[in-house]
């Protein structure tokens, strides 16, 4: 696209290809812990989370969005982790799988997949488990029918969607 | 994905002033389109300015009895605005009816209009695409062109634009605020999307050195009668082959007014106003829905695989319209279409 106004013409001038990546200081909560880094700005909050704090509770599914396996809280709203560049959340306050249990006892969510036999291979299961988590705080989902609408951002190959649903209707029926 | 200088913005003018001259910078909000166009290496910008920090945030009150929406604001923060749901019920109802609730939260009122194509040959960076690189060719059109647009295409392109809150504002008649270094406009929703036309690359009216700063619904909601129907692959999560949204203002039985606009089969949310005149003060009735259906797709042209899409689009037309006729919009956790 070409700009046609003479005074921003006059300011042209395209950032140049960098060779080596331009490092960004960040700093972020995860699960309670305060974490600076320097990062490659390519870096994603999935990446961080697994490759730089070890964190590989979140899974990597499609690493495009679509599946649902990467999904985290975000200053408490369920987020693709996958597509976000960690830099753009300085400051915020993180939660993934490993956070949700308290003082060694299962969250809710975690003992109710348990209860319902909710998952068989578990690989989407921290991302399910956090968008549920995400789903109750929205307070949104009355009716079976509203979970399966507003999960539907989490795929489970192996099919354990029925028990899924009834493991969050347990946890929402006692909140 | 290649590497890219990153900078945060203050505000509007320090936005503005990073991105002016510079056609290797792109701005990023919630980045849910972006991004995945920056991994696949369709996108390649060497400067990403940070917009989230902007004070464009807030759904206000205009003097005129609209609402201004900030270009920041979430997907599903404007879906579940009380004032939205109370005055433009079927702007939520089609935010609900697309992407999924994660996305939703990342992703921005001013990205959703910015999203590009989700045409597979523009993904792929092995085939030719028109639209990724001007002059290579489109394989869609001898190809795998199920999603792709009855309406409105050209011999470069036939790409669809992908998204549904989009097609609630063009029915809305929206207008886009915009600003740049030198001045701040207005656009009408009607011309801010582009057909591909020979220029299949610029999906937009959008100027280089512009940034999105709100958009702005005009007082009239259809807030009684109207609906989004969405008709897809699967029941959820899945770009629409078709989607209507319509507004109707009913004096009993007739229609005064009505409005429809299409998503999924062009380039640009669609409308077409011989068929909404052919709407105006007829009885609301399945002749006149029909009707006002065949105007529209008068000119439609089907592919090897996406032909189907002219009958769908006549009967979700129709269907749609009784819908909001009745009182009865579509809801978007039922998958029954009523």
């Amino acid at each position: 696209m070409t700009n046609d106004r003479p005074d921003s013409r006059a300011a042209a001038q395209s950032s140049p290809s960098l060779t080596t990546p331009e490092m960004v200081s960040v700093s972020l909560t995860v699960n309670g812990r305060l974490h600076t880094l320097m990062l490659d700005p390519r870096t994603t909050l999935l990446d961080l989370l697994r490759e730089h704090l070890d964190l590989t509770g979140t899974k990597k599914g499609c690493d495009q969005g679509q599946c649902g396996a990467c999904t985290v809280l975000i200053d408490g709203r369920r987020a693709n982790s996958c597509l976000t560049f960690a830099v753009m959340y300085d400051g915020a306050q993180i939660i993934t799988i490993e956070g949700l249990a308290v003082g060694g006892v299962l969250h809710p969510l975690q003992q109710a997949f348990i209860d319902h036999d909710a998952f068989q291979c578990g690989y989407c299961t921290p991302g399910q488990i956090c968008s549920a988590a995400g789903l109750i705080a929205e307070g949104r989902a009355k009716t079976a029918e509203d979970i399966r609408e507003l999960m539907s951002g989490n795929i489970c190959r192996c099919g354990a969607y029925t028990n899924i649903v009834a493991a969050i209707q347990q946890v929402m029926g006692r909140s | 994905m290649i590497n890219f200088q990153y900078a945060r913005a203050n505000d509007v003018v320090d936005a503005i002033r990073q991105i002016t001259g510079d056609p290797n910078a792109k701005f990023i909000a919630g980045g849910t389109n972006l991004i995945d166009l920056m991994k696949m290496d369709v996108e390649r910008p060497t400067k990403v300015v940070d917009i989230t920090r902007l004070a464009l945030k807030q759904v206000e009150n205009t003097p005129s009895g609209g609402l201004r929406i900030g270009a920041l604001v979430r997907n599903t923060d404007l879906a579940y605005h009380p004032l939205v749901g109370e005055r433009y019920p079927v702007l939520a109802s089609a935010i609900m009816a697309g992407a999924s609730q994660q996305l939703r939260n990342m992703a921005s009122t001013g990205g959703n209009l910015l999203q590009r194509t989700r045409c597979p040959y523009f993904y792929d960076t092995a085939m030719p695409c028109n639209k990724r690189e001007p002059g290579s060719g489109c394989f869609a059109i001898e190809g795998h062109n199920r999603m792709h647009a009855i309406l409105g295409g050209s011999d470069a392109c036939i790409a669809t634009h992908p998204s549904d809150m989009c097609v609630a504002l063009a029915m809305l008649d929206a207008k886009v605020h915009v600003s740049s270094a030198s001045n701040d406009r207005v656009i009408a929703f009607a011309d801010f999307h582009r057909l591909p036309g020979d220029t299949p690359q610029r999906d937009t009216n959008l100027s280089a050195g512009e940034i999105i700063t709100a958009v702005e619904l005009p007082p009239k909601g259809f807030a009684t009668n109207y609906t989004y129907l969405k008709i897809r692959d699967r029941l959820s999560y899945a770009f629409a082959l078709v989607s209507v949204a319509v507004g109707l203002q009913l004096d009993g039985d007739t229609i005064k007014e009505g409005r429809f606009a299409l998503g999924g089969v062009a380039h640009k949310p669609w409308r077409d106003s011989q068929a909404e005149a052919a709407l105006r003060g007829q009885p609301a009735n399945a002749t006149t829905f029909f009707r006002a259906a065949d105007v529209l797709l008068h000119d439609a042209k089907g592919y090897a695989h996406n032909t189907f899409k002219i009958d769908l689009a006549r009967r979700c037309i129709a269907r749609a319209l009784t819908q909001a006729a009745r009182g009865t919009p579509q809801l978007q956790s039922s998958k029954k279409i009523a």
